[in-house]
Formats: structure tokens, sequence, C-alpha cells
């Protein structure tokens, strides 16, 4: 290629835009980042930075294990302030229903080659005495693992940046034309390719985007080391996680490596307001305090707000958007883009440079959803 | 004439007027430092009116307590420098 400019140019430097910048500068493109904000600081910065093998569906089993081996192969290399931890997740069965539920899981990801272990009320209360008396039991999954989510996305852009990746921060993306960006300040980066990796935002710069916030609330503790050792989630959080039409509560904890815990989860359409919600709080709260009683008299030192991209079909959209000339899409990872970010990134490159594909890239390509185009 | 409670002070025994905040016992039996920061420097109270959280304590194997903000009960145990 011949043109003056980059060979791509990536709109957005979250945790998505962080490994798709990293993956083409190791596959040798000329990289343009542009981020209005700072770098992971939308979705990525608010979530939990779970690093999680999920079998809500093939596609998504398929998607969260390539990407998780590929974290496991980074761990390595990562810097100590990404605080890489291989805490493993413990998927936790309230009652017998639930246990039931521990066996069919356990089958799918031993029948696909991911190692796990069954624990009994007995080993669970072992594993985590902080959880309350009288649960079934729990699946334990060890190669899960967590990061600090801000210091991930830099530590990728330091990896585009260091194979000749041009990053730009504080100037946002008004336009992704065919041709490169268009960007706030009246400047325009030109590019042969273009990615909208922009998450929440990416349906500001392709219109007709079916991608929607999703609020979720955290809670961060003060430092008790050794309070938790595990991921621990609720398995009834399959049963809350995934209805799209009413807010939702979960059980879902994480210690960090400062012995603070990352208390979660909830889940809520239709709202815009960034504020956090007293009401949601409080049910969050009183539902983790359920199954961990202790929890009680923590102290918790800050709360937040943040919005995750979403699909109405749950997966990501990869790929080149469909009446777009030269517009490929990394966008709509709900709550699973620190997990799928390098696998996303490698399916991605894949696609730009049409090599091979390690997993089948059809359940992700956003032609599946993107049928019409203002542009075309 | 007050009352007094005694309580558990790094294992040792602190008899003080009922009514004493926890951070006044350990600062009568001379224990520094309360706690250390995350990079291992010694603290102590600073406002003590539980806005610094410079006092914290363990009280009864539940860390950080607000030293200055809790009255001394009989028999408490009080772990300091973590």
């Amino acid at each position: 290629m011949t043109s003056p400019g980059y060979d791509v140019v990536i709109a957005g430097a979250g945790i998505v835009g962080a490994a798709c910048a990293a993956e083409c500068a190791r596959a040798g493109m000329r990289v343009a980042v542009i981020e209005a904000a700072l770098i992971g600081g939308g979705a990525t910065a608010a979530g939990m930075g779970h690093i999680v093998v999920m079998d809500d569906s093939e596609a998504q089993f398929a998607l969260t294990r390539y990407s998780q081996v590929l974290w496991n192969e980074l761990a390595g290399e990562l810097t100590p302030d990404v605080e890489f931890e291989a805490c493993g997740t413990i998927w936790v069965a309230a009652d017998d229903e639930e246990m039931a539920e521990v066996w069919r899981k356990k089958k799918y990801y031993e029948d696909r080659g991911v190692p796990v272990e069954i624990l009994d009320a007995r080993a669970l209360a072992g594993a985590e005495p902080n959880l309350r008396h009288g649960l079934a039991g729990g699946l334990l999954v060890s190669c899960d693992s967590v990061i600090y989510t801000p210091c991930a996305a830099r530590f990728l852009i330091e990896q585009a940046q260091g194979r000749g990746a041009t990053v730009r921060l504080g100037c946002a993306v008004v336009e992704l034309t065919g041709r490169g960006a268009r960007l706030s300040d009246g400047s325009f980066v030109p590019a042969d390719l273009t990615v909208n990796a922009a998450g929440t935002w990416s349906p500001m710069l392709t219109p007709g985007l079916d991608v929607r916030k999703r609020k979720g609330h955290l809670v961060i503790t003060d430092r008790y080391p050794g309070f938790v050792h595990h991921q621990l989630v609720e398995l009834g959080y399959l049963k809350s996680a995934h209805t799209l039409t009413t807010d939702t509560v979960a059980f879902n904890v994480q210690p960090r490596r400062t012995g603070q815990l990352l208390i979660g989860s909830s889940r809520q359409f239709g709202v815009e307001e960034t504020e956090v919600d007293p009401g949601i709080l409080g049910r969050m709260i009183d539902r983790a305090c359920e199954y961990m009683p202790g929890l009680r008299a923590l102290s918790a030192i800050r709360t937040w707000t943040g919005f995750r991209a979403a699909t109405p079909d749950k997966l990501p959209l990869i790929g080149p958007c469909p009446g777009h000339e030269n517009l490929f899409l990394a966008t709509g990872h709900e709550g699973l883009g620190i997990t799928t970010a390098p696998g996303t990134a490698r399916l991605l490159v894949d696609q730009l440079l049409s090599r091979p594909s390690a997993i089948p890239i059809e359940p992700y390509l956003p032609s599946r959803v993107y049928q019409e185009s203002p542009h075309v | 004439m007050s009352e007094k409670v005694s309580l558990v002070i790094n294992g040792a025994t602190v008899t003080v007027p009922e009514g004493s905040m926890v951070s006044a016992a350990v600062a009568i039996a001379g224990v520094t430092p309360f706690r250390r920061s995350v990079r291992g420097e010694p603290r102590g109270p600073l406002c003590g009116m539980g806005i610094c959280f410079e006092c914290r304590v363990s009280i009864d194997g539940r860390a950080h307590c607000r030293s200055c903000q809790i009255p001394c009960r009989e028999g408490m145990e009080v772990r300091t420098g973590d």
C-alpha cells in the first residue's frame, strides 16, 4: 500500500482497541489509535477485570476460551502493575438445583478441554471459609484469572507503541470515512482501513449499530488480605444476568492483589444516568452479604458505575461492517471485553490481513445483525 | 468517680476510664505505630474525628477500625501496627 497515512486507524483505546492496536502493530501494520479521553477510561476501567471462560453459547465459549489461553500466554510479559492473578473462578451453587448445573457445566468444560474441579459443600467451605454455611458446592475453574484493567489497557497500548503505533489522546473521532478518521479538532488521519472499537460510543461513529448501554455498579473495599481467595460468582447469575428486560443483581466478588475486594454485580438497561443508584446498590450488597455475611463488617471505600456495550445476541461484533467501505467493527463485548480482547484482536487482524483464524469467525461477524446502512 | 475498663492491646492489658476511646488507650499504652501505610510507613491519629482514617487498628479480629471513634469495652482485643 502506498498511501501517505496509516495502514489502520483505530477509534477507541479501551481494552479492545488497545488489544487490536497491539495485534495490528505485531503484524507489521502502521497503526494509529485515537482516544477521546483516557486509555481504558470507559467500560474497561469500570469493570472488574475477570478473565473467565463462559458457556452461554458455543460461540461465547470459543471466544472466551481462545482469549483466556492468549491471556495466559501473555501473562509472563505483563508488568507488575497489571496485577495478573491466576486465582481461578468458583461458580457457587446455593442448592441442589444449582449443583445439578455445576455437574452439567463440569461436563461441558471437560468435553472442551478446560480442566475443572467439583467442590462439594465441605470443599467449598474449605476453599472459601467466609462463604455462608449451607451452600451446596461449586465448580472451580482454575485457569481463570483477574487483572487490573486500566493498566492492562495501558500495557497493550505501550506494546503497540513499542512496535511503532501512534497514539493520540484527548481528541475524539467524529467520523470514520472509507479513507481514515476525521477528528474533533478538524484534522484528518488518513488510513487504508478503519476500526470502530469505541465500545458504548461505537453507535455514534457507525449509526444504526445496535449496541446499547448496560449499566453496572461496583464496590471496592479497604484491604482485607485473605478474606477471599478466588473470584466467586453465584450460579444464580446464569438465571439473572441474561434477562434483557429487568434490573438484576448477582453475587460476584473478586480478590485483588492489594487485599481489596471488588463486590458486584448489577445490570440495568435503559438507564443513561452515571450516578450510583442507591436502590440497586443496596440490592447488590444485600445479595453479596447473603452469600458472604462477613462482608457487612468490612469497609467499602468507593462505589462507581459503568456502561457495558451490549448487543442483542450477547456476542461481540468483530469484522467488516456491511455497507461501509474499509470499516471494521470490534465492539459490543458487554461484560466480557476484558476476557475477549486478545481473541477479538487476533480475529480482527486475521480478517484485515485475510489470514485463517484459529476459531470460526462467523458467530461474531457484524453481518449477522447489521444489515442496512444509511450510507450505501 | 469514673468506672474503669480493661482491654488488651497487642497482648498487654491496659486499664482506662470508662468512655475512653480506643485511640486514647493505645496512646496511654505508648504503643506506636497505630498502623502502617501500604508502603510500610508508620501512621497514627491525625484528626481525632473519624475523617483521616490514619488511626485504624484491628479490634476483636476486625481490621480497619477507626480507633478514635470507638469507645473501649471490657475485654476488647486490639492489635496495632498492621
